[in-house]
């Protein structure tokens, strides 16, 4: 008896497999798995042979086969018609990017902000190490206090050294640090505000929020540093790094302060409702129950603020404060290492000075947030 | 158990420890502070403006400028007002900012694809670019553009050429400027109203196939006519542009016309695609042929030939397997109808109204070029510059949106029989837009605000010619630095007006 749905021969033998490990098999998987996919990998290739040669030939000195000055090199090899990135210049006017004009006698003073900076920011960024609030105050309250004097002198028998003279990365750390410092507290309060109840405080945060939101930083630099000695009463000169810095405070507290309020709005309202319950006054339940949850959510948003903000300071520039990105700026009219590759060494130098802190701050905010994730979000 | 009865009564507090009060009362006190914080620096700006002799007031914006302005739209020199420098200003900032835009949301969208790729290497080159990119503050890498590649140009009389006559030296690019005469304007109207005749009919198509399973019959017939044309048309051009990579091949008119009306007959028999594949290669051969001669000039012309002759194969080989495996569903609607209605008719209208369009060539004279259009280095740099630098960041914004749907949605897509070009279309796209929408007008608004970096670069827009020129003429601190400020917070509420309308109208209606 025979079914007419039961096959009557065997089925064909399946080919066999290709192999499915090794390189041959993780090509065909990932760059040639489909006609387009080998078309659009031949595209790619033909782009990177064409454009890396190039590039790593201007960038490397020539025993890495490239046509670069080393540091140690002098100008005339720089002005060669065929010679790459000058890298000597940069190395000769390195003290200039790092201090700007500060005087030379004197660079330990900078040298020491750099030294406690690394020493209390490390362990402050690393969540095993204890003694956080001590770390904490030490880092936000008393070290730019101790910096201000180390670096404007003027005590303990320091020369004083006037703000005109600080620059280069020095003057870029500074005003990112004290912006992001300074704004932290003022964006705290006004989430706060926006998230008030009470109308006039609300309505007061949100148009300041906006205000300063929607401009772009270039305008409240020029506006510190055109309007604000006109608000001073008469006499009061502001300094101009002052000014810049009050500028990049206000706007980076706008910013900060939305960040606060996504942390606030994460929170669950079961925690609002516990804090009340216990009988906590409006500032006791924040600063004991709310704030620290939320701004423990909020520290990636924070970092990468803290990256925007650190990437703007380039703007100060435009005001005439002399940091990284002035200084290499300057520094490339100057005669004694005129050649045709100078600008854009210096250029390719501050691009990697950027680069590198940008890049590392945004791995660690990735890297935070991920350890922050545990899985039970609002 | 005796229950407490004697707390019915109000609880007797002192007034000022009632919730409400206490809240009139911090917000009295903060107004009372802002007031007099206001108050206090109005009074010290009076007084200082008063001892600088200086008068407040918008009657500035009358006054007669006396500077001129190296790029503008709309005519403008020493003798205009102010507040036509100030119009100069916000057209240019508005300028670039609309090209910026367009190119930055091509970039960017290919950029957040290819991330997502499921080609390492393509993958691979998106991530570095993102990454690179996005960690360099665009002040900066407008410097480079500027000085260091600009600036870098050959002088007037080493102008590189490019083709089309385009040429690129110091003073930035210089293009054919079009001269269009007044019958243009009959082309330019034929063409739009072609597109939107077009788009109707392919929506009208659509619908009623929907309704009814099979495209309209004129539809169908004059897709079939059209395919026809556009095949002969397309093969025309592709056996011409043959005979420049092969030189053997260009026997004169005839050939290509030849090889067209062959390659239209095939496109009637079975072995259709087969056309259309020799096109195919035929045309990625002469582009590839002309790009990589482009990039490495010092190789020799057979080893050039040779490398565009494997792209080209690549992209016959590409067609060939993409035709297969559609080739069992029904066709959608022929593309060559509404790029036939869209190309032929204004074309028609050119040839019978007698319109002609000229471009007048850029000649290189004694110390520059004569007539040509020249796009100032500054605007060049601003606008690369923008684009690059916002491209990263839509990319992020499209990434993340097409990551942010679900792998569900795909699999219900496919478990309903969709191929994967309608998965994309149908499915993950539409519900991907509504994630990207929202960061993305944020991102066209930060281009707009970062527009403001032209001023370092000598590009005229509104804060170059206004808070900058104008307020140093003119003094007026408070009035230019409020006006500008008012433009980009008009720009900035509208856009945030834009993005709750539509967070509103895509919302997910939720149970």
């Amino acid at each position: 008896m025979s079914f007419s749905f039961v096959r009557e021969q065997m089925v064909e033998p399946a080919p066999a497999p290709v192999n499915t490990a090794g390189p041959i098999a993780w090509a065909r998987r990932n760059l040639f798995a489909t006609p387009s996919d080998s078309l659009l990998t031949i595209l790619a290739i033909v782009l990177l042979v064409w454009a890396i040669p190039p590039i790593y030939g201007f960038v490397m000195p020539n025993f890495l086969g490239g046509d670069a000055v080393p540091p140690g090199g002098t100008v005339e090899q720089c002005r060669v018609e065929t010679a790459g990135a000058c890298w000597a210049y940069i190395s000769a006017r390195m003290t200039f990017f790092i201090y700007g004009f500060y005087p030379a006698e004197e660079y330990w003073r900078p040298n020491l902000v750099f030294a406690l900076g690394t020493l209390l920011i490390i362990p402050l960024a690393i969540p095993r190490v204890p003694f956080k609030r001590t770390n904490a105050i030490l880092f936000f309250v008393v070290y730019p206090v101790v910096c201000f004097y180390l670096l404007n002198g003027g005590v303990l028998g320091m020369p004083s050294v006037p703000t005109e003279q600080w620059g280069g990365l020095l003057v870029t750390l500074i005003i990112s640090l004290v912006g992001i410092i300074c704004s932290i507290p003022i964006g705290i309060l006004l989430a706060l505000g926006r998230q008030s109840k009470l109308p006039i405080i609300k309505t007061l945060c949100i148009m300041f929020i906006e205000l300063w939101r929607a401009v772009p930083l270039i305008t409240v630099l020029f506006m510190a540093s055109v309007m604000l000695p006109l608000f001073m009463p008469q006499g009061t000169t502001v300094d101009k790094l002052l000014r810049a810095l009050v500028g990049v405070t206000l706007f980076s507290s706008a910013y900060l302060a939305e960040v606060v309020r996504g942390g606030l709005q994460a929170l669950p309202r079961g925690q609002y409702e516990a804090a009340s319950s216990l009988g906590l006054s409006y500032w006791k339940s924040m600063w004991f129950i709310i704030l620290p949850q939320a701004l423990k959510h909020v520290i990636p948003g924070i970092v990468n603020s803290f990256i925007a903000l650190f990437k703007d300071t380039s703007l100060v520039s435009i005001v005439g404060i002399f940091d990284l990105l002035n200084t290499v700026q300057a520094a490339s009219s100057d005669i004694d290492w005129s050649s045709p590759t100078q600008a854009i060494t210096g250029y390719l130098f501050a691009g990697m000075v950027f680069w590198v802190f940008c890049f590392a701050m945004s791995r660690y905010s990735i890297w935070m947030e991920r350890r922050l994730d545990t899985g039970h979000k609002g | 158990m005796a229950v407490q009865d004697n707390i019915a009564g109000p609880p007797r507090t002192a007034f000022y420890n009632d919730p409400v009060i206490r809240g009139i009362i911090y917000q009295l006190v903060v107004a009372g502070l802002v007031i007099a914080f206001l108050t206090w620096i109005i009074l010290n700006t009076a007084q200082n403006l008063a001892a600088q002799n200086k008068s407040t007031g918008f009657g500035f914006l009358f006054e007669t400028s006396g500077f001129g302005i190296s790029f503008t739209l709309i005519p403008f020199d020493r003798s205009s007002y102010y507040w036509q420098a100030f119009v100069v200003g916000l057209l240019n900032t508005l300028l670039v900012a609309v090209i910026g835009i367009i190119f930055a949301t091509m970039l960017g969208f290919v950029l957040g694809v290819a991330r997502l790729s499921s080609n390492w290497l393509i993958a691979r080159c998106a991530t570095v670019y993102v990454e690179v990119i996005r960690n360099i503050p665009l002040l900066l890498q407008l410097f480079f553009w500027y000085f260091a590649v600009l600036k870098a140009m050959p002088a007037v009389r080493e102008s590189f050429e490019l083709p089309l006559s385009i040429f690129v030296n110091q003073r930035g690019i210089i293009v054919p400027r079009p001269l269009p005469d007044f019958e243009i304007f009959w082309v330019a109207v034929t063409a739009v109203l072609a597109l939107v005749a077009a788009i109707a009919m392919v929506v009208w198509a659509t619908r009623v196939r929907t309704k009814t399973g099979h495209y309209p019959a004129v539809v169908s017939r004059a897709s079939r006519i059209a395919g026809l044309i556009v095949t002969f048309g397309v093969g025309y051009l592709a056996i011409s542009l043959l005979g420049t990579v092969v030189p053997a091949l260009s026997l004169g008119p005839v050939f290509p016309l030849i090889g067209a009306l062959v390659l239209a007959g095939i496109s009637l028999s079975p072995y259709g695609r087969y056309g259309r594949v020799f096109i195919g290669f035929a045309i990625g051969w002469a582009v590839a042929n002309f790009l990589l001669g482009g990039m490495f000039a010092g190789l020799g012309e057979g080893i050039i030939v040779l490398g565009a002759a494997l792209v080209a194969l690549g992209i016959a080989w590409t067609m060939l397997s993409a035709d297969r495996r559609s080739a069992a569903t029904e066709g959608k609607l022929p593309l060559a109808l509404p790029v036939l209605i869209v190309i032929a008719l204004p074309a028609l209208v050119y040839w019978v109204t007698g319109a002609s369009l000229a471009f007048e060539i850029p000649v290189l004279e004694r110390f520059n070029f004569a007539g040509g259009l020249q796009l100032v280095p500054e605007m060049v740099a601003l606008v690369l510059g923008l684009t690059i630098y916002t491209a990263a960041f839509i990319a992020e914004n499209v990434r993340s949106g097409i990551q942010a749907v679900s792998k569900g949605q795909t699999e219900a897509a496919s478990s309903l029989g969709l191929r994967e070009g309608d998965r994309l279309r149908l499915v993950v796209v539409p519900q991907a837009m509504r994630v990207i929408i929202p960061p993305l007008t944020s991102q066209y608004l930060n281009l707009t605000k970062n527009s403001s970096l032209g001023a370092a670069i000598g590009y005229p827009e509104l804060v170059n010619v206004f808070m900058g020129t104008t307020l140093n003429q003119t003094g007026k601190a408070i009035e230019v630095i409020a006006i500008t400020m008012l433009v980009y917070l008009t720009l900035s509420l509208t856009t945030s007006a834009f993005m709750n309308w539509y967070n509103a109208r895509v919302a997910l209606v939720e149970r």
